[in-house]
């Protein structure tokens, strides 16, 4: 078990990152405060990516004459970097139509309570 | 035509739409419609034919910048993909056809903005069944989920109130889903779904896989609106604009449901998606619930849109019946539904958008015999959709719960069998309860006063004009050819797709 939690305490952290933000998201009454949520999850979904990619004594992998070419363990595969660098462009993008939507939430029913904005709304 | 590049088209068909439908409405607005209408024509075109060389030639694989698969992305054409890019391009053409004076009606000025989500939304969607490639169906997902929720914003007072609810939710789904492929690609070191499938069984007993297996059943099954993860749905297409709602409650949510047939039975064994780990089933009875539940919660609505999207809850769980099945027929019964259901979903959006349009509301309450008179051809587009989806031959509706009632009996699964004739009798309350109103029940008091003053209801006086009117029976005739044709369908072209092992 102690094991366990020495090799993969980055992965208990960022689930529990993960289920705060699934709780604010579900459960938060404040439309900014589901926004935050929302936020991390994606970002708890962005670093487990980049907490798997991590090796130990391994480097970026740009072409360096010290380091032998053909060990691959001295290499870090730098494809989820790359992955997750399109998956933060996606959650800024998110986030910007989110709040273009509370923007215009607020503009028609004046609050970003969200009992109260239902109450408006009938 | 030189068929191999057909699958990197059609996604690229909609993006170079959705770039020009901005210019040209810089310069006129009220021809935005055109360059959209043109893209969706255009890929309509190239699924048929990918389609036709697919059945005849096999897969085609285009490798994205010359770059050859597993390193590569790849897009595969196959009779699946190519099928449910023929029922997305058809269906989008056919709504944005009709789409021309209901959006000038419902949300003036907003043409150009419209047409461009439109495009970006069909290129999220064709994108996300063209790819072989666990990441690239993220992006895709994430452009048409993004698409989508301005595109329900554009619509009444209380559509971004909706929108954010479905972007909570999706944003949510999308997350899992990133998750589930992080899982998999821990696992095995791999992105591709076909050399994920080559090397799955060496792994397909560890736990991260199937976690990961599970997160993205979970995050698609959000996108799809299965049962319990539906609550954004019936909010979303009230609110929206209809010719949004038309073009998003046929298409958006079945492309999920490919993408969850896809994993399950082509990435991932049969065997093992519906033996060893019985997400299929779980799936299937989840989709029985929502069949139920969907359908009580249809009879109990009064606005005609809210009424369909709970009715969309119900139909997306007779896909999930067929997947949970997971046999030749459950399949057959699946993907049946996923082109009967687009059809008859989109005719029934555009029969309440020709209301709104005439009328001014789509109020079931306020429906009155009058309308069969005054708009006698829409009330009976309307009449054969609410056979179709109640499910009487000839439509096409009764032929997809056909294949599932049979798959059922197949598999012994009474349950499903008895959940599809109750959900029968269900659709038929809340169809005929409108139909009811639309042919019999006399006029109230304050309808004949008022056409005291107008004379008594002219023939096809309140009829939409031909532009609306043609898309709405084009899809009611096209339930009936649908239907009369299952069998031509179901051995020409479906059989073709059933997964190798199921």
């Amino acid at each position: 078990m102690l094991e366990l939690l020495k090799g993969h305490y980055a992965y208990f952290f960022l689930m529990l990152l993960f289920v705060i933000g699934l709780y604010a998201m579900m459960m938060k009454k404040n439309l900014m405060k589901k926004i935050m949520g929302m936020s991390m999850v994606q970002s708890a979904t962005i670093m487990v990516w980049i907490v798997a990619a991590f090796k130990h004594g391994g480097t970026v992998p740009i072409l360096d004459r010290s380091i032998p070419v053909d060990n691959p363990d001295l290499y870090i595969n730098p494809l989820p970097h790359t992955l997750m660098l399109t998956a933060i462009v996606v959650a800024v993008v998110t986030l910007g139509v989110s709040f273009a939507l509370v923007i215009s939430i607020y503009r028609n029913f004046k609050s970003l309570d969200e009992p109260t904005i239902l109450k408006r709304m009938k | 035509m030189n068929t191999s590049n057909i699958p990197v088209l059609i996604p690229a068909v909609f993006m170079f739409a959705a770039l020009l439908v901005p210019l040209v409405g810089l310069w006129k607005k009220s021809l935005s419609i055109y360059p959209a209408l043109l893209g969706s024509l255009l890929a309509a075109w190239f699924s048929a034919s990918g389609l036709m060389s697919t059945i005849e030639h096999g897969p085609i694989s285009y490798h994205l910048s010359g770059w050859v698969p597993p390193l590569g992305i790849e897009y595969i054409l196959d009779p699946l993909s190519a099928f449910i890019c023929l029922v997305i391009t058809s269906i989008s053409t056919i709504v944005i056809f009709y789409s021309r004076s209901i959006v000038r009606f419902e949300t003036p000025e907003k043409e150009m903005p419209f047409y461009a989500l439109c495009m970006l939304f069909l290129m999220g969607l064709t994108g996300m069944v063209m790819t072989g490639d666990f990441f690239n169906l993220y992006v895709f997902l994430e452009i048409s989920a993004l698409a989508g929720y301005a595109l329900i914003a554009i619509g009444d007072k209380r559509a971004p109130v909706a929108a954010f609810k479905y972007l909570t939710l999706g944003t949510a789904g999308a997350a899992f889903y990133l998750l589930g492929v992080s899982f998999i690609f821990i696992s095995t070191g791999t992105l591709n779904m076909g050399d994920v499938a080559s090397v799955i069984h060496l792994v397909d007993h560890t736990v991260p896989v199937m976690i990961g297996l599970s997160l993205i059943v979970l995050g698609t099954g959000l996108k799809m609106a299965m049962f319990p993860m539906h609550a954004w749905m019936p909010d979303a297409y009230t609110y929206a604009s209809s010719a949004a709602t038309a073009l998003i409650a046929p298409i958006g949510t079945k492309v999920s449901a490919y993408v969850l047939l896809r994993i399950m039975f082509d990435v991932f064994e049969p065997s093992y998606s519906a033996g060893e780990l019985p997400l299929a089933q779980i799936v299937g009875y989840l989709g029985a619930i929502g069949v139920i539940w969907g359908s009580i919660l249809a009879i109990c609505q009064k606005e005609l849109k809210t009424m369909l999207a709970y009715s969309s809850v119900a139909q997306v769980g007779y896909i999930g019946i067929g997947i949970g099945l997971a046999s030749p027929l459950g399949f057959i019964g699946a993907v049946l539904h996923i082109l009967n259901h687009a059809c008859m979903k989109a005719c029934l959006f555009l029969i309440s958008g020709s209301m709104r349009f005439r009328l001014g509301h789509s109020w079931i309450p306020k429906f009155e015999n009058s309308l069969r008179i005054t708009m006698p051809w829409t009330a009976v587009a309307f009449v054969v959709a609410a056979i179709s989806m109640i499910g009487l031959p000839p439509t096409a509706g009764f032929f997809s719960k056909w294949y599932l009632a049979l798959g059922s009996i197949e598999q012994g699964a009474w349950i499903f069998l008895i959940v599809l004739l109750v959900s029968s009798l269900l659709n038929a309350v809340y169809f005929f309860r409108i139909i009811e109103k639309m042919y019999i029940r006399p006029q109230s008091e304050e309808m004949i006063k008022a056409q005291d003053q107008d004379g008594t209801p002219v023939w096809g006086r309140k009829e939409a004009p031909w532009s609306m009117l043609a898309p709405v029976m084009l899809l009611a005739t096209l339930l009936i050819v649908l239907g009369i044709f299952n069998v031509w369908i179901v051995t020409n072209f479906i059989e073709f797709m059933i997964p190798i092992g199921l």
